[in-house]
């Protein structure tokens, strides 16, 4: 890409922390690609979690990750003003279950209160009860921390990537690494030249954000001091029936070495639980199992007893790209102009906002220019959540733009003007469709929207319906008819 | 060419209006309009009239409704025909998205843009939506290349693409037998059709017609229980289930495919009865009628597969025109005939349609066994009628037309529905 053209920064890996950097480098006169290697941004690890903006009380302030939890919230909180992607304030409720963990959990609160979050408060049993009627009777007391938030993290990463591409950041999807060429003997300054299977990038920088192959990444540039165990969780969503069961996000009172299983509403309004915490060796493993949910739903219903198996409607599991050290891997390294942001587990999602911003202060420490644009802007116009709007509102679209008034996803309504913006803003396959718009996300699963969407993503993008791939390189939909030998029944028929 | 008819311009109000114009549709607009009701609107999601029908490109339609052997696309031309020639107002690429309890309807279309009108009565006629992976939770990998039968039966016959080149068949529902045929008259390496139950889902008439005449296997008691592949669908594993379907997967093999459809049952599309919140039968996840159709909301009628899944498009027909019918009696303010019997599934019976009888009026009983029972067996309406038929099978619907004739006496009362085996009936 680019043959000779050296970028200032090239980024590995368009999940949380690489959109995040990309927009937070996009204000500056720079040169900015980000390489993803999957069809669209925020199809890894951001796509598959808790959804959870964190109330910023549980990781301790001496590590990393607690200080970039805090301001990571804060800059989520912004994002969500500036870009409109869908983001609730329901708060935390930190639930105690015996007088151990009363003490426990008002740690936790004194914690957060040194850290500078403000609002929380300690509750009886009776007021947590009151908050939270649905909870087991066997609640002890509980924190409350208003600071905890939940949105639809892909929706999220991906407007945010679709700002920086605004503010002239290069997306390139599709870009898988293959090699990263030895240091010049002869000029250690020489730009780091990044191979993927068919672009050949050259940066003066090169930032790691690869996630769950934030390790192979580093080998390819000599660096071979962490490794990537990616550790499993699995989600489990109930029946929207289920909705406002519990109305803020159910934290159990944490053990040392997890947060637990928590009982917390989408931003979508259904009920999720989970996750699960288990290290696989196989960084493709998303596979759900009978264990899993079997764990889940025991630790929940300690939380809420009337929680079932019964109710589930979708499961997923997500990787967390937990590095060998236990914490971020954040920095400079042996090789010049390769900057790492691995490791970026939980609460790496909120705490993504701040990494950004720390990574920009790196950068510049390391030699980058900072230069800021005159004219850079901050907000994109924000998404239309038709279905969320009043009759009033959805006429008038509709009168200005009859795509407003053409359905293409019954069961979440989802508008053929809707589906269009998203292509605008880089979706080109069906998932990025349904991770942007929720099209194909309801009870039929896609069984009336898919060909609606194929036609429209075909149309878009000049292309054949059998070249409409779900996800990208070799997840086609349908074939073309060959030429075959006719068939016929045996008897004739 | 398409077949439809813009309204000339949406009116603020319609005496009946009808929702979905697949066969269900199509025959309550017409028998509404019958009974004399003036304005009918009918609505429906595709571009064109017609509904599923569009899409089944196979014959064996219509024998019932038009004593003729038809496809489905000339079944829906037929009963098209009858629509036009009644003032019927068709509009399409529309939907209903919200109907209030005082039957203030909202519609979005990108002709009439997004409207609301009153209707003096409101006929359901939705369909069905086909039961997916999630639905049945099949472990394993999400890759591309799992699709349900229907939209794999959509993009061959309507758009000309092929699902994928070897296929695999989970549940051996119609749609499932249909397009194992379809497929592999496309060229497509049908491998087989797996069903969890130890009988096929689907039709006799059908397993017969497009599996056995085409050499494709039928697996019973024997269901899919892991997907492989990164992208696109690679592999599958098949394993036979024991007594209580309970996969056993050290007996389970390996299949490479690329496709994987599911034929797993379709679910009545009930969105519009929740919204209206109406009372609804938990056996066949649609409303709870009348022997008019009409649901617990007066001036509500439900018809077709949104009601209860059918088996043949020449029964929703006729159940349709029934409730079309009563439609648009209430829309004109006539009186409904009386509920007054009850009637309830009893042995061997999954469930009834509808759910109150009348003793003024004649009326089609509708239900399915729970088992199959190969014999002569005895079909008992409580005491009120008992009919002996030769065999009856889950898959094929049995219905029983009933006189007021026949309800003489049994005003008051409840009748359960049984379908005994003869032997053990006179033992």
């Amino acid at each position: 890409m680019g043959d000779d053209r050296v970028w200032d920064v090239l980024i590995i890996g368009g999940g949380a922390v690489g959109a995040t950097l990309a927009r937070a480098l996009s204000r500056f006169h720079l040169d900015v690609a980000l390489l993803e290697w999957q069809a669209e941004v925020a199809f890894g690890v951001s796509k598959a979690n808790s959804g959870i903006v964190h109330s910023a009380m549980h990781a301790s302030p001496d590590t990393l990750k607690g200080k970039l939890e805090y301001p990571g919230n804060l800059g989520w909180r912004q994002l969500h003003d500036e870009l409109g992607f869908g983001l609730n304030n329901v708060g935390e409720v930190l639930v105690a279950l015996d007088d151990e963990q009363l003490v426990r959990i008002e740690e936790i609160r004194q914690q957060g209160i040194r850290k500078g979050i403000p609002g929380t408060q300690a509750w009886t049993a009776e007021r947590t009860l009151d908050a939270q009627p649905n909870l087991t009777r066997e609640v002890k007391g509980a924190v409350w921390a208003p600071t905890a938030c939940v949105f639809n993290p892909y929706e999220a990463v991906m407007l945010v990537a679709d700002a920086a591409r605004r503010n002239g950041v290069t997306i390139a999807e599709e870009q898988r690494v293959v090699g990263i060429d030895p240091p010049d003997a002869e000029d250690p300054d020489a730009p780091l030249t990044v191979r993927t299977e068919t672009d050949v990038w050259r940066g003066r920088f090169v930032v790691n954000a690869a996630g769950l192959f934030a390790d192979d990444i580093a080998e390819f540039a000599g660096v071979r001091d962490f490794k990537i165990l990616p550790r499993k969780g699995e989600e489990y969503l109930l029946d929207k029936r289920l909705s406002g069961i519990v109305t803020s996000i159910i934290f159990p009172c944490p053990s040392p070495i997890s947060k637990g299983t928590l009982v917390n509403p989408t931003v979508d309004g259904t009920i999720m639980v989970g996750p699960t915490a288990q290290t696989v060796d196989d960084k493709f493993d998303t596979s759900t199992t009978e264990e899993g949910a079997a764990q889940v739903f025991t630790n929940a219903r300690k939380l809420v007893p009337t929680i079932s198996e019964r109710d589930i409607i979708a499961e997923f599991a997500g990787l967390r790209p937990v590095s060998d050290t236990e914490d971020f891997i954040v920095g400079p390294t042996d090789r010049r102009g390769f900057i790492n942001a691995a490791g970026i587990q939980s609460p790496g999602l909120t705490g993504a906002p701040a990494l950004a911003d720390l990574l920009v202060d790196i950068l510049a420490d390391e030699g980058l220019e900072l230069d800021e644009k005159d004219h850079w802007d901050p907000t994109a116009p924000h998404p239309v959540k038709f279905n969320q709007l009043p009759t009033e509102e959805q006429q008038a679209l509709a009168r200005r733009d009859p795509r407003y008034a053409h359905l293409i996803c019954r069961c979440e309504i989802i508008t053929e003007a809707e589906v269009r913006d998203a292509m605008d803003r880089g979706a080109h396959t069906l998932d990025g469709l349904k991770f942007r718009t929720r099209v194909g996300m309801g009870r039929c699963q896609g069984g009336f929207c898919t060909w609606g969407c194929m036609q429209l993503l075909a149309e878009h993008q000049g292309i054949t319906i059998p070249e409409v791939t779900k996800r990208g390189t070799g997840t086609w939909i349908v074939c073309d008819r060959d030429d075959h030998p006719v068939t016929t029944a045996r008897n004739g028929g | 060419m398409p077949i439809t008819s813009q309204p000339r311009h949406l009116l603020s109000r319609y005496d009946v209006t009808v929702v979905g114009a697949g066969p269900a549709g199509l025959s309550a607009a017409v028998a509404a309009r019958e009974q004399g009701a003036e304005r009918i609107l009918m609505v429906d999601r595709d571009p064109e009239p017609g509904g599923i029908l569009l899409q089944c490109i196979h014959s064996g339609f219509g024998l019932h409704e038009f004593k003729q052997d038809v496809t489905g696309p000339e079944y829906a031309h037929l009963a098209l025909e009858r629509v036009i020639e009644q003032d019927v107002d068709v509009l399409t690429n529309t939907y209903v998205t919200d109907v209030t309890r005082d039957l203030r309807v909202k519609l979005m279309s990108p002709e009439a843009g997004i409207s609301t009108l009153d209707t003096g009565s409101l006929v359901i006629a939705t369909g069905a939506r086909e039961r997916t992976r999630a639905a049945i939770k099949i472990p394993g990998e999400r890759p591309a290349g799992v699709m349900t039968a229907g939209l794999a039966q959509k993009m061959v016959n309507l758009h000309g693409y092929l699902p994928g080149r070897r296929a695999v068949i989970l549940g051996s529902g119609d749609i499932g037998l249909i397009m194992a045929r379809r497929l592999t008259l496309e060229g497509v390496q049908v491998l087989g059709v797996f069903e969890l139950l130890p009988f096929a889902s689907g039709l006799g008439r059908n397993v017969v017609q497009c599996l056995q005449d085409f050499d494709i296997p039928l697996h019973l008691s024997t269901t899919v229980v892991d997907i492989h592949g990164h992208q696109r669908v690679e592999r599958i594993a098949v394993a036979p289930v024991d007594d209580d379907l309970v996969p056993q997967l050290d007996k389970s093999w390996d299949i490479e495919c690329d496709t994987l459809l599911l034929s797993i049952g379709l679910i009545p599309d009930a969105e519009l009865a929740r919204q209206l919140q109406l009372n609804l039968d938990p056996r066949t996840g649609g409303p709870v009628v009348t022997s008019t159709m009409e649901t617990s909301l007066p001036g509500v009628f439900a018809a077709g597969n949104n009601l209860h899944i059918n088996d043949l498009a020449d029964w929703v027909s006729q159940e349709a025109r029934a409730a079309g019918a009563a439609a648009g009696d209430v829309a004109l303010g006539r009186h409904r005939a009386r509920q007054d019997v009850t009637v309830t599934p009893g042995r061997n019976v999954a469930y009834v349609v509808p759910h109150t009888l009348s003793t003024e009026r004649s009326q089609t009983v509708s239900f399915r066994v729970k088992q199959p029972i190969y014999g002569d067996t005895m079909l008992h309406l409580g005491d009120a009628h008992k009919r002996k038929v030769r065999a009856v099978v889950p898959p094929e619907m049995v219905t029983m037309k009933v006189s007021p004739k026949l309800l003489d006496g049994f005003a008051g009362d409840t009748l359960r529905v049984d379908a005994i085996p003869v032997e053990e009936e006179e033992s």
